[in-house]
């Protein structure tokens, strides 16, 4: 059964390197890290990734949904779900086959920031591995929870631009939570402040890895992936 | 054996697919006709499990669509209607995906075997979407039957293709017909005449015929129709028509001085000796006067376009 999800995830795979897209996707996302990992560095003068680590949540909000978008919704423009749909797959194996995939590029995209690590790791005094560890944990959760989100909302539509709209809305409110609290009543803020993505990526990032942030992001996985999952078997309702 | 029972597909409030009942014999090659929007491809996306019916099933041997779809899904090679493909992708690298999900063993041998069968060897490292309609259309084809499936189901496998293009897909599908059960859904009906042994027609969701060609075309015989031209008035073919009794008029053309006819009767009495008596008495000329055969065409037009008998 893993293996139609494998098989999905590495044509999804391939069909992103077999493309610019992902070459694109990579140098923009180095680009935008490196300056926002470089300008802050000797200005604070730490040997941290906290300024990176800040930023790449804000930069996945652009550059995740820019991933996901087509890969349901190209689907179903060019029609190909229905030679997908009819092959003996079950919709749960084809959002995860491309879940995986979409997953697999952010993480090949974390894993060219190692290169700041790196650059500190030699420069630099007083290094906190654990927390920079935690700090990457926390960004592929986060990078999970939007592909989930981009998974669904690349469900609902068949135009990619649409579900990419959808996915970026979604993305921003669950982030932007934590920001928006001083306009919650005071019984309402703690609840806000929970299902609030950055709130839960902060305290992972701060070096601290608590059950409950981490039940918080592969919640949402399950629920968005669920969603999208329940979209695809929604043409099968009578 | 492919059984359809009681099938209905509901879209909102429209009917598609109304109470259809048949059965499709292994071996079979069955052709689907009807005009667009008739419910041809509503009723194969339900057999291929893609849409499940709003009400009836569907038995491919003994398993259900509702219940045992992988199962089904697995003994079925499908081409949807438009030939949806992965564009960007070589055609080796697309015909390799199907195959392994499929779970083809021994690819390349398969593989060669596919390319010789569609003639696809020129094309196997081209992106699929440099590729003309017709070669298109056989990587479709190639993609249905990799896994060499018992039942292989083409959903208007010709359509937009050019003359030479349609003769070589047809060519194709007449080899595949020798050793799979074959549904190919048209609109066009000599396609489904030449290639296939047993023909239903469907309508507003309903199966109005169901037959071999020749079997239709019999069933539509029991009337013959018989064409004129006389230099007559109108008038004057009216009163022979009456005269005569138990001739319909279907037509009725003037054309200068000569009238033309189109009549109709029951084939168990030709009357067409009563018809040359009666204008010899009068002294008419008959220009012409032939036997309208019944060609599939014409079954197909009756049974779509005025709506059944």
């Amino acid at each position: 059964m893993m293996n139609y999800t494998r098989l999905l995830c590495k044509k999804e795979t391939d069909s992103y390197f077999g493309s610019p897209a992902a070459y694109i996707f990579l140098i923009v996302f180095l680009i935008f890290s490196g300056w926002f990992f470089a300008s802050p560095l000797f200005l604070a003068n730490t040997s941290d990734m906290r300024s990176i680590f800040d930023m790449i949540p804000l930069l996945f909000m652009f550059f995740v949904p820019v991933i996901t978008m087509g890969l349901l919704a190209k689907e179903r423009s060019n029609g190909t779900i229905e030679l997908l749909s009819t092959f003996p797959l079950t919709d749960e194996q084809i959002v995860m086959g491309k879940f995986w995939a979409a997953l697999k590029l952010i993480v090949i995209g974390l894993l060219f920031t190692l290169i700041h690590f790196i650059t500190i790791a030699f420069l630099g005094t007083n290094i906190d591995f654990g927390s920079i560890i935690c700090g990457y944990l926390g960004l592929v959760l986060v990078g999970a929870v939007y592909a989930s989100i981009g998974m669904f909302s690349s469900s609902l539509s068949n135009n990619q631009i649409v579900s990419f709209i959808i996915s970026f809305a979604i993305i921003f409110v669950l982030y932007m939570l934590q920001y928006s609290l001083f306009f919650i009543p005071a019984a309402l803020a703690g609840f806000f402040q929970y299902i609030s993505i950055g709130y839960h990526f902060s305290s992972i990032a701060r070096g601290v890895i608590d059950t409950r942030n981490i039940i918080y992001f592969l919640g949402l996985c399950i629920i968005f992936l669920r969603l999208a999952i329940t979209v695809l078997e929604s043409r099968k309702w009578k | 054996m492919i059984r359809l029972e009681n099938l209905v597909k509901d879209y909102g409030t429209v009917r598609a697919v109304d109470h259809v009942n048949f059965e499709i014999r292994d071996g079979e090659i069955l052709g689907f006709l009807g005009p667009n929007g008739a419910g041809k491809s509503t009723t194969l996306k339900m057999i291929t499990c893609y849409l499940s019916p709003t009400d009836g099933n569907i038995y491919v041997d003994e398993d259900n669509v509702i219940e045992n779809s992988l199962e089904i899904r697995k003994k079925i090679g499908y081409l949807p209607e438009q030939n949806p493909l992965y564009a960007e992708m070589l055609v080796y690298d697309y015909l390799k995906f199907v195959a392994d999900i499929r779970q083809v063993k021994n690819f390349k041998a398969r593989l060669k075997e596919i390319l010789d069968l569609c003639g696809l060897h020129g094309v196997v490292q081209k992106p699929i979407q440099t590729l003309s309609k017709g070669y298109k259309q056989r990587v479709g084809i190639a993609q249905a039957i990799i896994h060499d499936p018992e039942i292989l189901i083409l959903d208007e496998p010709t359509s937009g293709l050019d003359p030479n293009q349609i003769v070589e897909i047809r060519e194709l599908i007449k080899k595949l017909g020798k050793e799979k059960t074959l549904i190919i859904s048209s609109h066009i009906l000599q396609e489904v005449q030449a290639v296939c042994d047993r023909i239903v027609i469907i309508h507003e969701g309903k199966i109005v015929a169901d037959g071999s060609s020749d079997e239709l075309k019999a069933d539509m015989n029991k009337r013959m129709t018989v064409k004129l031209t006389l230099n007559a008035t109108p008038e004057e073919v009216d009163t022979m028509i009456s005269f005569l009794g138990n001739i319909t008029l279907k037509d009725m053309k003037q054309n200068h001085e000569l009238t033309d006819v189109v009549l109709e009767f029951d084939s168990i009495i030709d009357r067409r000796p009563d018809i040359f008596n009666y204008v010899k008495k009068n002294d008419w000329i008959m220009y012409e006067m032939h036997r309208d055969d019944v060609s599939l065409e014409a079954v197909f037009r009756k049974l779509t376009i005025e709506g059944g008998k």
